[in-house]
């Protein structure tokens, strides 16, 4: 173990250079791009022993990394944003084919208008992929989420696509103080790949043809194991408790056990709900905060453990226009039957700032009674 | 060359090519080759979950747009582990030459060591029968009921300006050419491009016994020249050597007839047609020149 100052682009880029993916394609876009450079220079000075294919678009990588991840390749990619959306179809393909390989987006906005600016737009928008799919609210956990995402996928019981998302700019460009494992730790937390669909001795089809009869089965059994990849998940974590010494779960609860006001977001900006929590704190108010860390497969009994009977407000950084808050369906879906008074606040879409004063306002507002069902910070 | 590569039975329409052409080039390839399939007529070709496929060796289904990108991963995951395999692009004309360009270019650009199928029946004929890029000047499809009036992209000049090692054209009506090519194609490092004619008829609006028929007047007629280019190097193949001479050709009207595609065709779109077969042999004859 040591400790390093690493912008959250160098961190992911570390850490997929540590779990050893032999196949790699990545097509450069903000504010992923510089991760990339780091991999090309981990691949040209030979600390990583890989094939960096030097794609012509998004759609590419994701479909070059699946074609490898078939022939029984560890394989990475990474992107944001547009290049998300570009990738949309292969995202579906590689879900629907129940591959394991993994995938780091750097949030981003979406065009039209242009934005390079952090929101969650993209990777919410691609939360119906079949894709176990996790966010990390700092460096460090930029970090160690590459790691568990290597080790997740490819668990024998698991073997699925991970996406994690850390936000544009607030993580991939700011330098922050974490902890790395040492290689050989790394090299015994995520064992050899065992996973390969091409076999030349007994040939099949990948991908063939399924008609109305089995089609929707296939689905069926698909959800069936992304829920049930949940207790399995839960046991990666604890093991690389063991081994780091940080805590991981589906959600952390911040000070919520006893609070009467939870503010629930997931991402960079739950350091500042937390900030905000600790000064409620102060002021005597029973305020608490619950990080979404996994958000699919969606953790409905924890959510529904850690906010039954409380006053929720969840932050949302992209929208579902014409609907709701995208996460804040997701936690009143998780809450239904209960007591709990879910309130839904839209913040920080395209970059907008937003500081842990914003969140304390949010939750006085809600004691005073003046908070509405929906607010939007423009 | 008698193991059965691709089993009868299969899903394709009475008179197709298909299966005749994968069994062609997976004589050659063998075992060990893996075969990548964009949204085509041969997605169906290869069977269901079901009754299973028919083909002999591996199947990977991809989106329309994707194959070369697969087919680049499959060749590096292989690569990295050590192993190696003929790694086979099988996409039609619409996934070729028009959503999957982008993706065919940079294969080639990057030289991926893959052979990149073209089987080109000139048209979106799995959807039924829409215009592609690559459908000929005059001919009717669902989208040009009254003839196409653009020229037909000129596919394997555009993958010989990428300076790959090996382009070639054939015909499933020429197999002793057709397997020749796939031979060369297999013992060279790179992308190597192959465009086949392949005749479609329903389609193409011909009788289904008549396939073979017009794959060989395709290459007499001159439409479709058999050509092979190595190294830089240009050289027409198989009847097609002795073509260059227009005398020699048979007249394009025995190939057009029997195909409804053309019937009512104008005098002008023809002399166009005639034009721009013309334009195709005139630039063989420069390319040939200036061949080192």
């Amino acid at each position: 173990m040591k400790t390093l100052a690493l912008a959250g682009n160098y961190a992911v880029a570390y850490a997929v250079k540590q779990a050893k993916p032999s196949v790699l394609a990545v097509y450069p876009i903000t504010p992923q791009t510089t991760m990339l450079e780091q991999l090309a220079e981990y691949v040209q000075s030979g600390e990583l022993k890989a094939e960096l294919i030097k794609v012509e678009s998004e759609h590419s990588a994701m479909a070059s990394i699946f074609g490898a991840a078939l022939a029984g390749a560890r394989v990475f990619t990474a992107t944001a944003s547009q290049g998300l959306l570009y990738m949309g179809e292969m995202i579906y393909w590689v879900g629907g084919t129940k591959v394991p390989l993994v995938a780091a987006i750097a949030t981003r906005a979406i065009g039209s208008p242009w934005s390079i600016w952090d929101d969650h737009q993209d990777i919410l928008s691609k939360r119906d992929s079949i894709w176990i799919q996790m966010m990390a609210e700092n460096v460090q956990e930029a970090y160690d989420l590459t790691i568990l995402a290597f080790r997740i996928s490819e668990d024998k019981n698991i073997e699925m696509p991970v996406m994690i998302g850390f936000d544009g700019f607030i993580l991939t460009h700011t330098m922050e103080r974490l902890e790395v494992l040492d290689d050989s730790d790394v090299d015994s937390f995520i064992p050899k790949r065992s996973f390969n669909m091409l076999d030349f001795d007994n040939p099949r089809g990948i991908g063939t043809v399924a008609g109305p009869g089995t089609y929707i089965k296939y689905r069926h059994v698909q959800n069936e194991k992304m829920v049930g990849a949940i207790p399995k998940i839960k046991e990666i974590m604890s093991q690389y408790e063991e081994l780091s010494g940080r805590r991981y779960g589906l959600v952390e609860c911040y000070k919520c056990d006893d609070a009467e006001h939870v503010i629930v977001a997931m991402g960079a900006w739950a350091g500042d709900a937390k900030a905000a929590v600790d000064e409620l704190r102060a002021k005597g108010i029973k305020a608490g905060m619950l990080k979404i860390t996994v958000y699919r497969p969606f953790p409905k009994e924890e959510i529904k453990k850690a906010l039954d009977s409380k006053s929720v407000i969840v932050f949302d950084r992209s929208y579902s226009y014409g609907a709701s808050g995208i996460l804040a369906a997701d936690v009143k879906n998780a809450l239904y039957g209960s007591d709990s008074k879910v309130y839904s606040v839209i913040a920080g879409i395209g970059g907008r700032d937003v500081t842990p004063m914003d969140f304390e306002k949010v939750v006085s507002d809600e004691i005073e009674g003046s908070l509405e069902e929906e607010r939007w910070i423009v | 060359m008698s193991d059965e590569f691709m089993l009868r039975g299969n899903a394709a329409c009475p008179g197709c090519p298909i299966p005749k052409e994968l069994q062609f080039m997976l004589e050659v390839t063998g075992k060990n080759s893996v075969v990548v399939v964009p949204a085509s007529c041969s997605t169906i070709v290869m069977g269901d979950d079901i009754h299973g496929m028919p083909s002999a060796v591996p199947v990977v289904h991809s989106p329309f747009a994707a194959p070369a990108s697969i087919a680049s991963g499959i060749k590096a995951g292989l690569k990295m582990q050590g192993k190696d395999a003929n790694v086979i692009v099988w996409a039609g004309d619409g996934s070729t030459a028009d959503i999957g360009f982008a993706t065919v270019s940079g294969a080639a650009e990057r030289n991926e060591d893959i052979i990149y199928v073209c089987y080109d029946n000139e048209a979106y004929m799995n959807t039924g029968i829409q215009r592609s890029s690559l459908t000929p000047h005059g001919a009717w499809s669902t989208t040009t009921p009254e003839g196409k009036r653009e020229y037909k992209k000129p596919l394997p000049f555009i993958m010989m300006d990428h300076n790959v090692p090996y382009v070639a054209t054939l015909s499933v009506a020429y197999p002793m050419d057709f397997q020749a090519k796939f031979k060369k194609a297999a013992s060279i490092k790179g992308f190597k491009y192959m465009h086949m004619i392949s005749p479609c008829p329903p389609g193409w609006r011909f009788d289904p016994s008549l396939t073979i028929e017009l794959a060989k007047l395709a290459v007499e007629t001159g439409v479709w020249p058999l050509m092979e280019y190595e190294s830089g190097k240009l050289k027409l193949t198989g009847p097609s050597v002795l073509l260059l001479n227009k005398e020699k050709r048979k007249p394009i009207e025995e190939y057009l007839k029997p195909q409804g595609r053309f019937n009512g065709m104008s005098d002008e779109m023809l002399n166009e047609l005639k034009h721009s077969i013309d334009i195709t042999w005139n630039e063989i004859a420069a390319r040939i020149k200036r061949s080192p």
